[in-house]
């Protein structure tokens, strides 16, 4: 098994990091994640071969779970909360106007807990309330 | 140097409660504490003062304001625009019985020292002169039941645990607030963090189990490095880890976060995400009490109904089962949101009606129009008319309407609401979260979706909504958990209550669809 390529090693150091937890596949893609900002699809058998499960395991967890992609996004991540507690002060209008902004992966997100203050949107990790179109632009702009 | 509090919370974050904290401290003539909210979340960001009358309210405060605030006396706790008086003078937080909620917004969620001062450990500290058993019978007592949504009484459960012969046991608290209206459990853990650590500890020693874990939702970022932080903070005080508090108990903590399923709030689900699996429901029996995380006999509790265990303890059943009504006994923190006024966290006792909460606290919609519908205990919830307002907050009276309490969530919508739109969601939501296992919830969800387009659209209408209501008794009948089981609910009491939404004059299909990650179909 190929040991040499960045995105290898840095599998077998995340499953090394969390050898001794219970459960460890989600830690570790979750590490993978955020240090690459994707999951790439090489690494499964890698955590197949190391945490003795099958390749299917493996990605079926992979894709199952919305956050892990694939492959990297392109420019900033917006993900826009299409919940009913932000559609009650106009998400869907504001889902439709973030589609159209140019340079970013608008997403989906179900809930961000701001429901009081909504619509919600996380821009580039940040969480913003009270999200206008105009709000939008500024905060993607910015 | 005055002491000023802004809170840290992330929905004060939303609104610019960094900056403001910031542009206090670069003043120089405060320490700027941060806290959690108060939970008066439209005030946010809401600024305290530390005077010699207490502490005094400002707010909403932004960043561009503060520098003629402090101009004209804010940091002396004088009268100036956005000043609300004395904070526990607020009409608004008065009336409230914060007992879950009643360090969140006051301590620094981070020290121990505050929490100490403000009542804490006290619970676990009286638990550990007792047995498993009596501690048990003490939450029994309390006639606490689970705050997540079923209801189910927690000393029954936390007893199956007892009662299992198992060398290892787990306490696994259900963070994954995933239901739209809901912020209370994120609330707790950005800003009393020790109270659910001390819960857990609680039901450790109730239940003889020696490892616990939080699944929190990756949605929440700053509950989890809070938690964890404080989860660091316990050990070194010896609340957590080997001999807690010279006691015997031994219990470690992790923290582990979720990845976007919706479907991991449900228990089992969440079990088997712990497990690093896909988040698949699975059929009960066994239940978690006895076969749980990895097999082993698991306490599943929410964030909520532990955090409730510490008050239990520390001043006893008798105190905290003297609130509430029927067999709905303590307080329930109400979560107010959506198309609302004054939005945020009410914690009464159960028994107040939804008036008081949605017109009285809640003042009504932001928006300035009448109010249509509320849905009420999250997605799977039904949609609740003004002619139900009525209603008292107690599990039994609700469910005889053929509604829920659920968490507590209320979600305010005004006259411009399409109620057929949001049944259509509802059925879109559970196809796109469905873990897939079952069939009534995976393949009724998308006919679901399919069926209700039509009757948009004009297709054969009366035949359709039959066909809906032949679809929401099969779901509902025979769905493997409560995602498949109880998203019939909105859909019913939309066209139950809403009927003539579901009549208005036909838009022609296809209707848009948003795919998993917001592709368009």
């Amino acid at each position: 098994m190929a040991g040499g390529s960045p995105v290898a090693q840095r599998a077998r150091s995340a499953v090394a990091a969390h050898r001794g937890d219970r459960g460890a596949l989600l830690p570790i893609l979750h590490d993978l994640q955020a240090e690459f900002g994707y999951v790439d699809k090489s690494v499964v058998p890698i955590l197949a071969d190391e945490l003795n499960l099958s390749r299917a395991d493996v990605y079926g967890v992979l894709s199952f779970y919305h956050d892990f992609r694939e492959e990297p996004a392109r420019g900033t991540v917006v993900r826009v909360c299409r919940a009913e507690a932000c559609q009650a002060n106009g998400a869907e209008e504001l889902f439709e106007h973030a589609k159209k902004a140019p340079g970013v992966t608008v997403e989906q997100v179900f809930c961000f807990g701001n429901c009081a203050l909504g619509p919600a949107v996380e821009v580039g990790g940040r969480l913003c309330g009270r999200v206008d179109a105009a709000r939008f632009d500024a905060l993607v702009r910015s | 140097m005055t002491t000023v509090y802004v809170p840290r919370d992330s929905a004060a974050r939303s609104v610019g409660a960094d900056e403001v904290a910031e542009r206090i401290a670069a003043t120089g003539s405060a320490t700027v504490v941060r806290t959690g909210s108060r939970g008066l979340l439209w005030l946010e960001p809401l600024v305290e003062v530390e005077t010699d009358r207490g502490r005094v309210a400002y707010g909403p405060v932004q960043a561009g304001e503060v520098d003629d605030l402090v101009a004209a006396g804010m940091l002396d706790g004088r009268e100036t625009d956005h000043s609300l008086g004395r904070t526990e003078d607020i009409d608004w937080l008065k009336d409230q019985n914060r007992v879950t909620f009643r360090r969140v917004g006051v301590i620094d969620p981070l020290s121990a020292a505050d929490y100490e001062a403000h009542g804490g450990v006290a619970g676990l500290r009286a638990a550990l002169t007792k047995t498993p058993a009596e501690v048990v019978a003490d939450v029994t007592d309390s006639g606490l039941r689970g705050r997540g949504g079923a209801g189910f009484p927690a000393g029954i459960k936390w007893k199956t645990v007892l009662e299992a012969d198992s060398p290892l046991k787990f306490v696994c608290c259900n963070a994954d607030e995933g239901d739209s209206g809901t912020f209370a459990d994120r609330m707790l853990m950005e800003g009393d963090p020790f109270t659910l650590i001390e819960g857990m500890t609680i039901a450790a020693h109730a239940s003889g189990a020696i490892e616990g874990y939080v699944y929190i939702r990756s949605e929440y970022p700053d509950a989890v490095a809070t938690m964890r932080q404080a989860i660091d903070i316990a050990y070194a005080h010896n609340w957590l880890g080997d001999d807690v508090l010279g006691s015997g108990l031994t219990f470690d903590l992790h923290v582990r976060v979720g990845a976007g399923a919706y479907i991991c709030g449900e228990e089992t689900s969440m079990l088997d995400s712990l497990e690093g699996k896909r988040g698949m429901v699975r059929a009960k029996p066994p239940i978690p009490a006895l076969a749980g995380l990895f097999g082993k006999p698991t306490v599943v509790n929410n964030v909520l109904t532990l955090a409730a265990v510490p008050m239990v303890l520390a001043d006893g059943a008798a105190a905290y089962q003297a609130y509430g009504v029927g067999r709905s006994r303590g307080t329930q923190v109400f979560q107010l949101a959506g198309n609302v006024a004054r939005g945020g966290i009410v914690e009464l006792p159960f028994g107040v009606t939804l008036n008081e909460l949605v017109n009285g606290y809640g003042g009504g919609t932001r928006t300035g129009r009448p109010i249509r519908a509320v849905q009420v205990g999250g997605p799977l919830g039904a949609y609740v008319p003004v002619d139900l307002f009525d209603l008292r907050m107690d599990y039994e009276e609700f469910a005889a309407a053929g509604a829920m309490v659920g968490h507590g969530g209320i979600v305010v919508f005004d006259d411009t609401v399409d109620m057929a739109r949001m049944a259509r969601f509802a059925m879109e939501f559970c196809a796109v979260e469905s873990c897939g296992k079952c069939t009534p919830c995976r393949v009724g969800a998308v006919r679901g979706k399919e069926t209700i387009d039509k009757i948009i659209a004009g297709v054969d209408r009366e035949e359709n909504l039959q066909l809906l209501e032949d679809l929401c008794e099969l779901m509902t009948d025979g769905s493997l958990c409560a995602m498949g089981g109880l998203t019939p609910m909105p859909v019913r009491s939309a066209v139950q209550h809403f009927g003539e939404d579901f009549q208005r004059s036909p838009v022609p299909l296809p209707m848009p669809t948003v795919g998993p990650n917001g592709s368009h179909t």
